[in-house]
């Protein structure tokens, strides 16, 4: 099963992968019309430490946590991906109470929004990594 | 002292309709043109800091920036250009000597580009490199004059150590401190996947690449920096610096605010002190002298290593080249003038040295006369900007090319010619970690790979039309070449014939 | 082959089920459900009432759950057990077990109010089934009472606020959510309910009701149309307790979720489990604890060995769109940060992180009760940057790089 997976090693703090989430998952076709004077919800988020930096998205764990504690049945896991229903989810944020990693985040409206790995929107491939510039966000088998 | 008379060089222009503010161009400016004004929400630029690196233009996700050369100009003058009077007034607010980065910008003679590549048509076959075997390899070293065989008739190896080359390329020095590690190792991993040869520079060998000994060049140069038995040793081959094509005549600075970490341990000199290289080598006043290095370091690796002595290209050289392949080098290396470099004197760098072209024609030239171009093999470097002027600089007698600037481009360079500020915005002139870690070199080498690869496929494809099939039949080949636009002198030195001849 | 059979249609349940299938993929599991319905997400019913959710949307598991996972439903309620012959006794049937787990979750607490027979449209808040039934006793008109500021009667309140004319909601603590948030927090909560208004008569009780009108203990009286009792929930032991199993306010159990019963087991809302936060056992009548309880329980029960982790309460609650999300204890060295949009409260406990409450940002709180579940030690330098916000930067580099570049 491919995931993302990050190496802070090559960080650069620059937050692309931020903004080309939040355009992939935006379901427009155009980055400005996506993007320009909106506040972004990513479900990546570059996390700064002084000079480190290191962006966290979903892990998709082993054994998820968020869809165990999940009130509503919203989130649940397949194929290796854990996904979240926004159609059941009611935004209680269970969900963001319980995930280690901080991955996954309130939204716009009520639902809560995690990654899921590009694949069900146009961009097919996490966006994220297609858009590092360094190679910090790798998306493969380990 | 703030120096009013120096106008902004560049403009930043931002399409602010396309602009989503995602501060990409702020955070990675080293420079600090971008900020955010956040109670305005826009993004400002201050542009007296910009070097047009055009880091925040290839990183802008919705492509909402370009810098341009700002039109803002001194009355027109033929004599007293733009950028003549900003040096004076630069120079009058300093008081010190200009610095610049890479090679030679002035539109001086390219001889590669007046000069053109031979085809076969009808009389001669062309060669398909995709379906014919085509030969990129070579060796450098000295070649022996005769054939020694033992009693019973066996050749005798009489092989002085030769560098195997997958193609006539390699990256030519560039020292750890003037680049990052990761320029280096990037550059490191590719020579080795390549099957070429990169070049330590003055600068020692960190101890993470002696693992691509095989693929090094480790450089002994005026200064010595980090030099020593086990450096010597862990190369393919060793380089003395005489000089270099950016700054002939003089020798390095890299100040003391480079010299930290591991650059200063791999140097072999303090942290923080300025690593001072001598104009001379000290102990080099005569060819013999040299020659006394040569075998002093030949002697030390127990003729194990071939010895490169690389000069700068300047006047009489073909009369330094010969004296150099007396002394008992295995490889010249010539550097000309468009050579690059991390910093040098501005003066220097556009005024002192002559083409690569030239040089390489009359040394080619003068070994033969002399019977001695077998002595040696000869490596150019000096602005080697593509697969035709390798194969130009294979033609006219070289037996490889040193590549720098092309491979720093390949590494994501923009040639804004600021190295000498430390504060390179992608990674490869600048010590700061900060920076640094923007090359990352699992994509450096690769890039490296990609443009050697692409190289190779270009000069199989040029020695496939003249009907070569291999580097070693190329070599001095000079009825391939013909001048466009030179004068007789110019042919004459070059030893081509001009077009149409 | 072995017979599971689980008593109870809730979370626990379904968890018991995924818990087992992990481990045996072919026993035969039973499941005794009183409520006749498959299991749906109960927190909901006030989203349900809000009109942010339905029924269909708020079953737990998709249709076609139990059939995938070979489960037989048997809607009746399950009346005793015989742990000597390892029978559950179901009306008129007779179900054997090797492995039994009792899932029977809570009921609804009714003090013994003076008159509240005499009361016509009274209601707990606990099933689909409350739900259903208060939207239809409702109307813009209707003055609601509710009886309990806990976050059963509170997120009623918060369901019903837009529908009716009015809402009073009443409880003998002198806080709202007097379980979960101290005294600021919970005053915080309470104005943004009262700025959609509701009202609240704190410190006072019921003594009792005729018909629409309520005294309080302080001698006011308050008019409704509605009542809403939500004092509290207990859990249900009587299967156990009548079987003889060892029982306090839930039923006991140790960490493989085993009742003193050989072969029984207990989770969720019923069970007494281990609340890491106060060191003892307690009932954590919230659904992540019943989720890992039960899952934990059907691993065991099909032969698998797993201990329930380091639980401890978690509560997140959110009113109008103001968040709060709470955990563990809130006992040591507290760091408060008070901002116009909300509230941050961290309890450090020596080198541990041992409870928080955040009200309005929460994002990266997982974070934190990660770092109370996992007992991380923390150096005075970690603390500081815990307290700007939730960060994975408090663990060195190799830690985190395992964490977001390893299989986790």
């Amino acid at each position: 099963m491919k995931k993302v997976y990050v190496n802070e090693k090559w960080c650069l703090g620059c937050h692309l992968c931020e903004y080309n989430c939040a355009f992939a998952n935006s379901g427009e076709k155009n980055m400005v019309k996506a993007l320009k004077d909106k506040e972004i919800h990513p479900r990546i988020h570059v996390e700064e430490d002084g000079k480190i930096t290191y962006a966290v998205s979903c892990r998709h764990c082993e054994d998820p946590v968020c869809v165990k504690c999940c009130i509503s049945g919203a989130l649940s896991k397949k194929d290796g991906v854990v996904k979240i229903d926004k159609n059941k989810c009611v935004g209680c944020f269970t969900c963001v109470l319980v995930c280690p990693y901080g991955a996954v985040s309130p939204a716009e409206g009520h639902a809560a929004t995690k990654c899921e790995l590009c694949l069900e929107n146009a961009c097919g491939s996490p966006a994220c990594v297609k858009g590092c510039p360094n190679k910090a966000i790798v998306y493969e088998e380990r | 002292m703030n120096d009013i008379y120096i106008n902004p060089e560049f403009e930043v222009v931002r399409n602010d309709s396309r602009c989503i503010r995602c501060r990409v161009c702020e955070r990675q400016c080293a420079n600090e043109v971008h900020s955010f004004d956040a109670d305005g929400k826009v993004m400002i630029s201050d542009e007296s800091k910009c070097v047009n690196c055009q880091r925040c233009v290839s990183l802008c996700p919705t492509h909402s920036l370009k810098i341009v050369k700002s039109d803002c100009r001194l009355k027109e003058n033929a004599n007293w250009q733009d950028q003549t009077i900003k040096e004076i007034y630069k120079q009058a607010n300093s008081g010190g000597v200009l610095l610049s980065s890479m090679g030679n910008p002035n539109p001086l003679p390219v001889y590669w580009d007046k000069i053109l590549i031979n085809a076969s048509q009808v009389t001669n076959p062309s060669i398909d490199p995709l379906r014919e075997p085509m030969e990129t390899k070579v060796f450098l070293g000295k070649k022996p004059s005769v054939i020694d065989r033992d009693c019973n008739g066996e050749i005798i190896n009489n092989l002085t150590p030769q560098i195997e080359l997958s193609m006539p390329v390699m990256f030519s020095a560039m020292s750890y401190g003037s680049i990052s590690y990761n320029a280096h190792k990037s550059l490191a991993l590719a020579a080795q996947k390549l099957g070429i040869l990169y070049n330590t520079g003055e600068g020692g060998l960190h101890e993470d690449f002696y693992v691509y000994g095989d693929n090094t060049i480790v450089q002994v140069a005026s200064g010595r920096f980090g030099v020593h038995e086990k450096y010597l040793m862990a190369g393919k081959a060793i380089e003395i610096k005489m000089g270099q094509g950016a700054k002939p005549g003089i020798g390095g600075h890299l100040p003391g605010a480079k010299i930290v970490g591991d650059v200063s341990k791999t140097r072999m000199i303090p942290e923080g002190s300025d690593a001072i290289s001598p104009a001379p080598h000290h102990d080099i006043y005569s060819i013999e002298d040299l020659r006394q290095l040569v075998y002093s370091l030949k002697e030390a690796t127990a003729y194990k290593k071939p010895v490169i002595v690389k000069v700068a290209a300047v006047h009489n050289i073909a009369a330094i080249a010969s004296g150099i392949a007396r002394s008992g080098a295995d490889i010249i290396a010539i550097d000309g003038f468009r050579g690059g470099t991390g910093a040098a004197p501005t003066r220097i760098r556009d005024n002192v040295g002559i083409p690569i072209e030239l040089a390489l024609a009359a040394v080619d030239k003068r070994l033969r006369d002399e019977g001695i171009r077998n002595n040696v093999s000869l490596v150019v470097g000096g602005s080697i900007r593509s697969a035709a002027d390798v194969v130009k600089a294979i033609a006219l007698g070289a037996d490889a090319c040193y590549i720098a600037t092309a491979a720093v481009l390949a590494l994501g360079c923009h040639l804004c010619r600021t190295c000498q500020t430390g504060k390179c915005n992608w990674g490869i002139a600048t010590q700061n970690p900060e920076l640094v870690k923007r090359l990352n070199p699992e994509i450096g080498s690769q890039r490296l790979i990609n443009l050697m690869t692409a190289w190779q496929h270009e000069i199989k494809e040029l020695m496939g039309g003249m009907g070569i099939n291999s580097i070693e039949a190329l070599r001095g080949n000079r009825l391939m070449l013909r001048g466009v636009g030179l004068n007789e002198k110019e042919l004459e030195i070059l030893g081509i014939s001009h077009a149409g001849q | 082959m072995k017979n599971y059979v689980i008593v109870g249609g809730g979370v626990a349940s379904v968890a018991a089920i995924e818990g087992i299938r992990s481990v045996d993929k072919s026993g035969k599991i039973y499941l005794i459900s009183g409520e006749k319905k498959p299991t749906y997400c109960r927190p909901l019913i006030s989203y349900y009432l809000q009109g942010l959710t339905d029924f269909e949307k708020m079953k737990y598991r998709p249709d076609g759950f139990y059939a995938e996972n070979n489960v037989e439903l048997i809607f009746d309620k399950a009346e005793s057990v015989d742990k000597d012959k390892k029978t559950v006794k179901v009306g008129d049937k007779t179900i054997k077990y090797d492995k039994l787990l009792v899932a029977t979750g809570s009921t609804p607490f009714v003090p013994p109010f003076n008159g509240l027979n005499t009361v016509d449209k009274k209601f707990s808040f606990m099933t689909e089934d409350d739900a259903s039934a208060i939207e239809k006793a409702v109307d813009k008109d209707s003055r609601v009472l509710i009886i309990g500021a806990g976050l059963i009667g509170l997120k009623c309140a918060e369901s019903l606020s837009e529908r009716v004319k009015s809402i009073a909601v009443c409880d003998l603590a002198t806080r709202v959510l007097s379980s979960i948030l101290d005294d600021d927090c919970a005053k915080y909560m309470q104005n943004v309910l009262e700025e959609h208004g509701v009202s609240f008569i704190l410190g006072d009780s019921v003594s009792s009701f005729d018909k629409n009108t309520a005294t309080l203990a302080s001698g006011r009286t308050v008019d409704f149309d509605v009542l809403i009792l939500a004092v509290g929930v207990r859990a249900d032991i009587s299967l156990v307790k009548n079987a003889g199993g060892n029982i306090n306010r839930g039923i006991i159990v140790n960490d493989k979720m085993q009742t003193s019963i050989p072969d029984v087991y207990a989770a969720g809302d019923c069970a007494e489990g281990f609340d890491a936060s106060i060191n003892s056992n307690r009932v954590i009548a919230i659904l992540p604890s019943a989720y890992m309880q039960g899952y934990t329980a059907g691993v065991n029960m099909a032969g698998g060995n797993k201990s329930l982790g380091n639980e401890f309460p978690l509560n997140a609650i959110g009113f109008y769109g103001l968040h709060s999300l709470t955990a563990g204890a809130y006992t040591g060295e507290t760091y408060e940060e008070k901002t116009e949009k909300g509230i941050k409260r961290l309890f450090f406990d020596g080198d541990n992180l041992v409870g928080f409450i955040l009200i309005g940002d929460i994002n990266g709180a997982g974070i934190y009760t990660s770092l109370i579940k996992e007992k991380t030690k923390l150096t005075d330098e970690d603390k500081e940057k815990l307290k700007k916000s939730p960060t994975l930067a408090i663990f060195n580099s190799e830690i985190r790089s395992k964490k977001l570049g390893g299989v986790v």
